[in-house]
């Protein structure tokens, strides 16, 4: 019988470690979100292919969203999801 | 920070707007840590591990393309063999190539063999990662590299094939049709797939940014059209029956759906092309009439009775 021997077969990579790379360098415009109109209601989070809007305060009444802009590459989906039009796409000053 | 959390990281490479990574983010999201996941290749496969690097923070394995369900199968065989399977959930990832004709026979194996798995097929309607190239379920008179609208033709000529009928025809407990259009549709059918013992298999609509030509902005929107004409219905199938519909509330013309996408423009140019819409339309209306979508408003049902009277 032949010997045992350890093989590593494929390619073995580190979970979650595309964060390291920051795709907001590929937007042209990137999604700015006025905390007055926002109610929280998370549809932009939740539309968002790139997980870059997040909660990040709360005004007593409601949650407010931030953008992550290491990740937004200003696609608008959350833009045009918004139901107050709490989102503007603004172009990107580099 | 909510990007921080996802078990699907952000940094991975698809293009801005696209459907399916979305996808991905949310079924990761729904399915929690407790899953194996397998990817035939494609571009969720290619955009989520770019080498060293790896968007995914569950097990996750590509082989081939062809193999995705049987490695699926082999991974919920060998978690029951060696007394681990416990409430690990085994999902299987692939494109509609990979799905409705690469690894086709594969995936009837699978189906066919009971395997406690879920198969979910992420459906941008043709082989993008190569460069939209036609598949079995790119649609009626899409534009597509290897379907070209030109002189000679209006696009892909084969009707989309009914691969959720097939599967169900495998007597499976669950199939379904979802669409990313509808996170909360999508969100429903998952948990209630993974409730399930036995293969599930589940086709989600989503969208492809250069494959469709779009307006990444429009994905969500563009998906909600797709259903809104009849032209992508979702429904469920249980034990081979099917046992629900999305209904529809005043069903929009397919014109909304197709004007709004560049692998259709040709439809709106070329001489001909109103016959050709004429034809979509058609599509649309059998599957209205097939799957009962429409939602009869009581009045205009009186209204009718009266008519035929
Ligand atoms: C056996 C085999 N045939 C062809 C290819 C080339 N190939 C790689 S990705 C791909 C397209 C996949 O299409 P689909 O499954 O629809 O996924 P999408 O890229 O659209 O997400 C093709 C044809 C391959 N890798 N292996
Ligand atoms: S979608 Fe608009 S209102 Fe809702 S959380 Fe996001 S920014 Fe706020
Ligand atoms: S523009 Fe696109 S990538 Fe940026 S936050 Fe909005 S949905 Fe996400
Ligand atoms: S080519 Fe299409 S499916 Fe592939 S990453 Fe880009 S938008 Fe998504
Ligand atoms: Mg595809």
């Amino acid at each position: 019988m032949a010997e045992k021997m350890r093989l590593t077969i494929g390619l073995v990579t580190k979970p979650g470690t595309t964060m390291q790379y920051h795709t907001g360098g590929w937007r042209t415009y990137r999604a700015v979100i006025n905390q007055e109109k926002c109610i929280g209601c998370r549809r932009c989070a939740d539309s968002c292919p790139d997980g870059a809007p997040f909660e990040c305060a709360h005004d007593g009444k409601k949650k407010k969203f931030c953008v992550n802009y290491d990740y937004c590459k200003g696609c608008g989906i959350c833009a045009y999801e918004c139901p107050v039009d709490a989102i503007d796409m603004a172009v990107e000053e580099k | 920070m909510a990007a921080l959390e996802d078990l699907y990281a952000s940094g991975h490479r698809a293009c801005a707007g696209c459907g399916c990574a979305l996808f991905l983010k949310t079924l990761m999201r729904v399915a929690g840590p407790d899953v194996i996941v397998t990817n035939s290749t494609g571009c969720m496969e290619v955009v989520s591990t770019p080498y060293p690097e790896s968007a995914w923070k569950v097990p996750w394995i590509h082989s081939l393309f062809e193999n995705n369900a049987p490695v699926a199968a082999g991974i919920e065989a060998a978690l029951k063999a060696t007394g681990r399977k416990g409430n690990t959930k085994v999902i299987a990832i692939g494109g509609d190539g990979a799905t409705f004709d690469i690894g086709f026979g594969l995936l009837s194996g699978v189906m066919e063999r009971g395997h406690d798995i879920l198969y979910i097929c992420y459906d941008n309607e043709a082989y993008m990662n190569t460069g939209i190239q036609r598949s079995g379920s790119t649609p009626y008179d899409a534009s597509t590299t290897t379907t070209p609208a030109g002189k000679m033709s209006f696009g892909n000529q084969r009707p989309k094939k009914n691969v959720p009928a097939i599967m169900a025809a495998h007597g499976v407990p669950y199939v379904a049709t979802t669409s990313m259009g509808y996170p909360a549709d999508f969100t429903k059918k998952v948990r209630k797939a993974l409730s399930i013992e036995g293969p599930k298999y589940l086709q989600v609509h989503a969208t492809c940014v250069p494959g469709w030509g779009i307006d990444g902005a429009l994905s969500l929107e563009i998906l909600r059209l797709a259903v809104e004409t009849g032209l992508y219905p979702l429904y469920e199938y249980e034990n081979g029956q099917i046992t629900s519909v999305k209904k529809i509330k005043n069903r929009k013309p397919v014109k909304e759906y197709l004007d709004k996408q560049k692998r259709y423009s040709h439809l709106f140019k070329m001489p001909g092309g109103d016959r050709e819409i004429e034809k979509i339309q058609h599509i649309a209306d059998l599957n209205a009439k097939h799957f009962n979508l429409d939602i009869e408003e009581k009045a205009t049902a009186k209204e009718k009775e009266a008519k035929e009277e």
